[in-house]
């Protein structure tokens, strides 16, 4: 008998993805919401896991590479703008304070 | 539901709340590298053990390095010996230590002589089923992942360089 049924995998997939969502829409620190995208990234590469283990297929594992890609460039791209943002002299990590597009010679 | 598989949900789902509701960034990165240890367990688990090894590798080494290493850059108004006496008290990783050694003993027990280990899931999708989708149907995907690769090095590297010619 297998640990983990479909509807096992599901379930943690969708705890996990929630507690994700929560912690972008509550925390305003933008570390900590990259940290939650990173949870719920890794809650939708659960569901294409478990989903390729159900139906015994490769591609599940297969979609599993592309997303840690996806999140390996998503996280390079948002920490960098972290840096940049500090790196103007904005103090707090706070992205309420980020709304504003304005070009680079304000800075 | 498996009793281990149970312990390495709960400790999952214990990490993963426990990184949103941190008020420190460096503790709730050592609560989301324990996430995922749980995480890759689960995978390993399901019969992906391929996926559950890039998991450690990628996602808690390199990725975490990087959030650790900008936290380091970050130095939000402390002075550093303040900050790393903060960050090395004993209240700091004792939550995360707690949580690791549950996943850690877990996996000393399924390396012992484990009673199920003839009834294995047989339904296993090995590293060459994986590489044979990869390079086979999926090629043309691989190509984009790339493409996404590089859109994602050049833009970091055009945000880190405007950053460095402004200042």
């Amino acid at each position: 008998m297998d640990p983990f049924s479909f509807n096992d995998t599901l379930l943690l997939a969708t705890i996990l993805f929630s507690v994700g969502l929560a912690g972008v829409l509550v925390r305003r620190n933008m570390v900590f919401m990259l940290m939650s995208l990173d949870i719920m990234l890794n809650a939708t590469a659960l569901v294409f896991v478990g989903a390729g283990a159900r139906w015994h297929d490769a591609t599940g594992q297969v979609m599993f590479l592309m997303i840690l890609a996806l999140a390996a460039v998503e996280t390079a791209v948002g920490l960098a703008i972290i840096l940049c943002l500090h790196a103007r002299g904005r103090p707090t990590l706070d992205a309420d304070g980020g709304n504003l597009l304005r070009g680079a010679e304000h800075g | 539901m498996h009793a281990l598989a149970l312990l390495a949900a709960g400790v999952s789902v214990v990490a993963a709340i426990m990184v949103i509701t941190r008020r420190v960034a460096v503790h709730a990165v050592l609560y989301l590298v324990v996430t995922l240890l749980a995480l890759a367990v689960v995978l390993v688990m399901l019969g992906a053990s391929f996926a559950a090894m890039l998991e450690i590798i990628i996602y808690a080494g390199a990725i975490m390095v990087l959030f650790v290493f900008v936290i380091m850059m970050l130095n939000l108004g402390q002075p550093d010996s303040a900050r790393e006496k903060e960050w090395l008290r004993p209240r700091a990783w004792r939550g995360p230590a707690i949580l690791a050694t549950i996943v850690c003993a877990e996996l000393l027990y399924c390396l012992g002589p484990f009673p199920g280990a003839q009834t294995r899931p047989s339904a296993a999708i090995t590293a060459h089923d994986v590489g044979l989708g990869l390079f086979g149907r999926y090629v043309l995907m691989v190509e984009l992942v790339s493409f996404l690769l590089l859109a994602g090095l050049v833009s970091a590297f055009h945000i880190g360089r405007s950053r460095a010619g402004h200042y």
